[in-house]
């Protein structure tokens, strides 16, 4: 906005500024319900500390799983060159744009007691994955997968590999070139990742109410109790919307110098 | 040969086809333009490229095939100091330098003392917990040097490994190369785009043009008959390496050549040929440096012709075949040369 430079048009501020406002103002219509003075004693509800001890127990499985099988999938994304990588790399970042609901209706047919590889595991192994929380783990999963992949594969792509290069003349093996050269020149993109991955495996509702149900104790997560709970206590559903709140701010914070850039 | 190789890679528009031995103690430089395939070539050597056909053998054991035999590049006696230097961002420069001994099972602690003795060869044991980021370029090469060295291998790769340097550090970082090349026993190929580094660090050059070997021999040899217009450009100087006094240079033989200001200690003098006049008469005028000698070679390059002189200071003068059938000149023949202070360029060795 220098004054020597060209105008901003003042169309493009006020549109700026509607979109802004349509952005914050649930925040401040959430925050202005809370009632501070019983808050604690909300979340200190059994409702409540159920919801939220599976939701911390679940969401960190997920975020582990998501790293476990997203860092593999994210490397040969971008190091191994075959046919159809682009068309994988599409449906890996699927979960991202579809619906969780029809994730979850796709997890049901596929891990469902009569799905595609979850009729076997209920007739060999007697395993049921619907209803349990096992099942939240896996919706959880399936939704945060894509932001480990695409996090790190971006992080794999950005780095200077000649340092692997230097590093493989100098007699280390692949896996030692992993470990300490590849690794730690992505920390940035594996902690960027692993936040986000749990932060989105925290807040998600969906797929885990179509795949898992909604159970007190074991598949009803905070924001299904936050669902559940809006009509009947408003003040817990208000109370653990808050909780969530609170924790997709300190990841945004954690997250704003290594990946959001400090701009 | 403790190293021979004959390296063919294609990649993209580049076609190396190029062929190179070396002997222990002995520092080859490969010298051409950008493009060439010097780095493709130092890559085949590493094993970071594999090569399309050709051989690699160091002390006779074969690396490279382009067919059935590769060893990969951590299981080759070679060690690369590469442009940049690619020290480790995240380690310490004494972890870097113990990288190659972790990485081949030497313990934790032996792995520390290797690679504090090699520091201490370079003379920077003071840095080794720093991170790579505070060092100069000229610390930061010697690091690099050190990391390649540490795991004592038979063949020492250098990719361009003063070009990351500023103008002013690089003469001094350049004399320190040396000694420390000099140290190690092992063959060792440097590249470089750059001709004074060649003349300075190696015992012999190989200039590659588009893929291929143009020539190859010692300094001497090469700027003295350079075989094509590219290479008479490159390298065609007149190179003669003395002690400077004040504005002398004094050469090994006695004979002074007077530069506009020489410095002081062992340096090379340079003279481009095209400065170097030939006269049938003593001259007199400006020209500080009016040299005797006898005409003792003529090559004829097609607009230009290269005459070596020979006498107490051997030069090359680059004429036109107008003077030279003017002049008369023909092997034997005496004449004197002269040249200008100003066009003597002092570099140190």
């Amino acid at each position: 906005m220098s004054r020597r430079g060209r105008r901003t048009p003042w169309f493009a501020i006020a549109l700026a500024a509607v979109g802004f406002a349509f952005i914050t103002l649930p925040l401040v219509g959430l925050i202005q319900q809370v009632s501070w003075g019983s808050l604690v004693d909300d979340l200190r509800t059994p409702e409540a500390q159920a919801a939220l001890r599976l939701s911390l127990v679940c969401s960190v499985w997920a975020a582990a799983l998501a790293m476990a099988f997203g860092v593999p999938l994210a490397w040969v994304l971008a190091r191994v060159e075959f046919r159809g990588r682009a068309v994988a790399r599409a449906l890996v970042l699927l979960p991202l744009v579809v619906p969780p609901v029809v994730g979850g209706v796709g997890l049901f047919y596929a891990f469902g007691r009569n799905g595609l590889i979850g009729q076997y595991l209920w007739d060999w192994f007697g395993i049921q994955l619907t209803f349990s929380t096992a099942g939240v783990v896996m919706a959880e999963t399936f939704v945060a997968l894509p932001f480990v992949v695409i996090t790190v594969e971006a992080a794999l792509r950005g780095m200077d590999r000649r340092y692997e290069e230097a590093a493989t003349t100098l007699g280390a093996r692949r896996s030692t070139v992993f470990r300490r050269v590849t690794v730690p020149l992505i920390a940035p993109g594996l902690v960027a990742g692993a936040a986000l991955a749990w932060a989105r495996a925290l807040g998600e509702f969906g797929a885990t109410i179509t795949f898992a149900g909604n159970i007190q104790g074991r598949t009803q997560t905070t924001p299904l109790a936050v669902y559940l709970l809006l009509e009947s206590k408003p003040e817990i559903a208000i109370g653990l919307s808050i909780v969530l709140l609170t924790v997709c701010v300190a990841v945004l914070a954690v997250l704003r110098d290594r990946w959001l850039g400090t701009g | 040969m403790s190293l021979a190789a004959h390296v063919g890679i294609r990649l993209g528009t580049l076609a190396l086809d190029a062929a190179l031995t070396a002997e222990d103690g002995e520092t080859v430089a490969i010298l051409g333009p950008n493009g060439a395939g010097k780095t493709t070539l130092l890559r085949g050597m590493a094993g970071l490229a594999p090569i399309d056909a050709g051989e690699i053998t160091i002390d006779g054991i074969r690396l490279d095939d382009g067919d059935e035999v590769f060893v990969p590049p951590e299981r080759r006696p070679v060690g690369v100091v590469f442009q940049d230097y690619l020290l480790f961002p995240h380690l310490s420069v004494l972890e870097n330098v113990a990288f190659g001994l972790r990485s081949r099972g030497t313990g934790r602690g032996a792995a520390r003392a290797r690679a504090t003795a090699a520091l201490e060869r370079v003379g920077l044991t003071a840095l080794g917990s720093v991170k790579p980021r505070e060092l100069s370029g000229g610390q930061a090469q010697r690091v690099a040097l050190a990391r390649a060295l540490v795991t004592e291998p038979r063949l020492l790769l250098l990719d361009e490994p003063l070009a990351a340097l500023d103008q002013t550090t690089r003469a001094n970082v350049r004399r320190d190369l040396r000694a420390q090349l000099g140290a190690f026993g092992g063959v060792r190929i440097l590249v470089t785009h750059d001709p004074r580094d060649a003349a300075a660090l190696a015992d012999r050059l190989v200039i590659l043009e588009a893929g291929r070997v143009v020539q190859s021999g010692t300094f001497a040899d090469v700027s003295a008959h350079p075989r094509s217009e590219y290479v008479a450009d490159l390298v065609g100087m007149n190179l003669l390496r003395g002690t400077a006094r004040g504005d002398r240079v004094e050469l090994p033989n006695g004979a002074t050549l007077v530069a506009a200001a020489a410095g002081a200690g062992d340096v090379f003098a340079v003279v481009h040929p095209r400065s170097v006049s030939l006269h049938r008469d003593h001259p007199t005028g400006s020209p500080r440096n009016v040299l005797g000698g006898r005409v003792e070679t003529i090559d004829a390059t097609s607009d230009r012709v290269r005459v070596g002189i020979g006498g107490p200071v051997p030069l090359v003068a680059e004429i036109t075949p107008a003077s030279l059938h003017e002049l008369g000149l023909i092997e034997g023949t005496e004449v004197w040369a002269s040249v200008k202070a100003t066009d003597v360029t002092i570099f140190p060795a």
